[in-house]
């Protein structure tokens, strides 16, 4: 065969291979990504009066997402509210995976070592939930945790506690619904680690006489550790972005960041904000997402 | 209980067959037992099966307030059967999924066939992060950027209708379809289109007879998934949306913030049911055979 007609061929492929995909970047491009860059241009400009922007150029915007200059005398501080608001979210995010990670790990390995024809069924009952509306989980989980729920009734009726425990709008009813709304996406890379996992390297453990706490350090954990990645950034990721849940579970005053650029595009009425303040959120995302695709790469190096 | 397959496995590579018979009774030593997982497993199960038995519970309790039981009713299904606000939305939320899913599973169809088999091409990661680029954003971010742009198009064209939220919804839904549906063609042999074409079937004749029959499951399975992930999106139809154009989401989000009447269980239960009608047809169109 000539090479001519060896790299005619590969021009037609790539020709068709972007011809179908066409319909497809059209309609991302108009409903996802292209609305991505106007909302970098919105966080250079002024904000309206009641909404919207003026097209003025300002940094004013960005300026704002860490620091602020005093009503009164005009000196340059940190924005303290904010700084709470991103703390929260930094820290119940990382909280939300490392229980995740707890609960996921142990659950994962259950359903690995069950007979094959059974753990499709088990991955099955894992997946249902994380199918099912975001805002159903949420709400079943406020009716456990609301003080006239069954969780406070249980532990009244077992004469635990007198009166019941306020959990619902604190960061702990957040932190709950989120471990409670995410942890499948924990379970099912885990699972897919445990499931390609050689278990004569556990038996080579034990041969050698190592406990069986050692043989989870020394040789489970270093080897499914792709699986951990995937799992905590897919569980970090959503959980730094979430909306739904810190709105139904933490009220109006424990915000995240998700509820605080809501914020700016209604009662706030500081839409460059807002748009900073997305910028962010998405600046952080894209690097956890990078972090991850290098451990991954590795991973099959190593492999 | 019976001794973990994988563990099985592993003692008969190790050529132990006496050891599998000696582990089989009881709690004598199990390569694969680690302290306490089993335990954590069954709670989370629980755990994660609980809140929402207790909804559906609730959505037949006769009582008007959630946290008495009143005894069994349907009274709620009635009430939410009779809301007029309740019909629209859930007309509403179907026909945005149905237009959704077919057009984000013919777009996905195209691009999977376009991107799949038959080596790589220039520009086919930029196209993989492209189409994936739902998955990755947070919803936030991206509901936020089309409240921007579709409030400049409203107030350029005029135009209110349910337009904008079938546009979105089909953008995000494209990594949905597209993925059941690329992971089919992958485990289909190309030798059989090769075949086709040895008996001088035209290349629209291989696609319809052949390619297309054999990708069927995985379409079917994109566009339920499409459905699903349409039916069930809070974040970007409330921000979207313009007014009166509640879905059953972002009606219930809504109730939530105020007082909650056992009428959104019942939502909520039968919202629950069609999607687990969807994902167990789904299961079943994804299931390898054999």
């Amino acid at each position: 065969m000539s090479l001519a007609t060896e790299s005619g061929r590969d021009r037609a492929r790539a020709r068709n291979g972007w011809l179908l995909s066409l319909p497809a970047l059209v309609l991302l491009i108009v409903g996802a990504s292209g609305p991505l860059l106007i909302v970098v241009t919105y966080s250079f400009l002024k904000p309206g009066e009641y909404s919207g922007v003026i097209w003025e150029f300002s940094g004013q915007a960005w300026f704002q997402v860490l620091f602020q200059r005093d009503i009164f005398d005009g000196t340059l501080g940190w924005a303290d509210a904010h700084l709470t608001i991103f703390w929260r979210s930094v820290r119940l995010s990382l909280l939300t995976t490392a229980i995740t990670f707890a609960a996921g790990l142990p659950t994962a390995w259950f359903i690995a070592m069950q007979p094959p024809d059974r753990r499709a069924m088990w991955l099955f009952l894992i997946t249902i939930p994380f199918w099912t509306n975001l805002l159903i989980r949420t709400f079943a989980i406020m009716e456990v945790i609301r003080n006239e729920g069954i969780l406070n009734s249980a532990l009244m009726g077992l004469g635990l506690i007198d009166r019941p425990v306020q959990i619902l709008y604190t960061d702990t009813a957040i932190l709950i619904g989120m471990a409670y709304v995410y942890l499948p996406l924990m379970v099912l890379p885990l699972y897919a680690a445990i499931d390609r996992f050689d278990l004569r390297l556990m038996e080579a453990g034990y041969d050698l006489y190592a406990s069986r706490m050692r043989v989870l350090r020394r040789i489970i954990l270093p080897i499914i550790r792709p699986g951990i990645v995937a799992g905590s950034i897919l569980v970090f990721v959503p959980s730094l972005g979430a909306y739904v849940t810190p709105r139904l579970l933490g009220g109006g005053k424990n915000m995240m960041i998700g509820n605080f650029i809501e914020l700016q595009f209604g009662q706030g009425r500081n839409w460059p904000l807002g748009s900073a303040l997305s910028m962010v959120l998405l600046a952080v995302v894209m690097i956890a997402l990078l972090v991850y695709v290098r451990v991954a790469a590795r991973g099959d190096v190593v492999r | 209980m019976a001794v973990p397959d994988a563990g099985t496995a592993a003692a008969d590579r190790a050529g132990a067959p006496a050891r599998r018979v000696a582990r089989r009774p009881g709690r004598a030593f199990s390569v694969t037992r680690l302290p306490g997982f089993g335990l954590v497993a069954v709670t989370v199960f629980v755990l994660l099966y609980a809140p929402i038995a207790t909804l559906i519970v609730y959505s037949f309790n006769d009582a008007p307030t959630i946290s008495v039981w009143g005894g069994f009713s349907l009274r709620w299904y009635a009430d939410a059967w009779a809301n007029q606000q309740v019909k629209d939305a859930a007309l509403r939320s179907l026909l945005i999924a149905s237009f959704a899913a077919a057009i984000s599973t013919t777009v996905a169809t195209m691009a999977a066939l376009g991107t799949t088999r038959r080596g790589r091409f220039p520009g086919q990661t930029f196209i993989y992060v492209m189409i994936n680029q739902p998955l990755m954003v947070p919803e936030i971010v991206t509901a936020v950027a089309l409240l921007i742009f579709f409030a400049a198009i409203k107030v350029a064209t005029g135009y209110q209708g349910l337009g904008y939220l079938i546009l979105a919804h089909s953008a995000f839904c494209v990594p949905f379809a597209y993925l059941p549906i690329r992971a089919r063609l992958e485990s289909m042999d190309l030798s059989l289109e090769t075949a086709a074409a040895d008996l001088y079937a035209t290349p629209w004749q291989t696609f319809r007879r052949v390619t297309l029959p054999l990708m069927a499951p995985g379409i079917a399975a994109g566009a339920m998934l499409a459905f699903v992930i349409s039916l069930d999106d809070v974040i970007i139809t409330e921000f979207v949306k313009s007014a009166g154009q509640d879905t059953l989401p972002t009606y219930m989000l809504g109730k939530l913030r105020r007082a909650i009447t056992p009428e959104v269980n019942a939502i909520s239960t039968a919202l629950l049911g069609l999607t687990v009608l969807l994902l167990t047809a789904f299961f079943l169109l994804t299931r390898k055979r054999g």
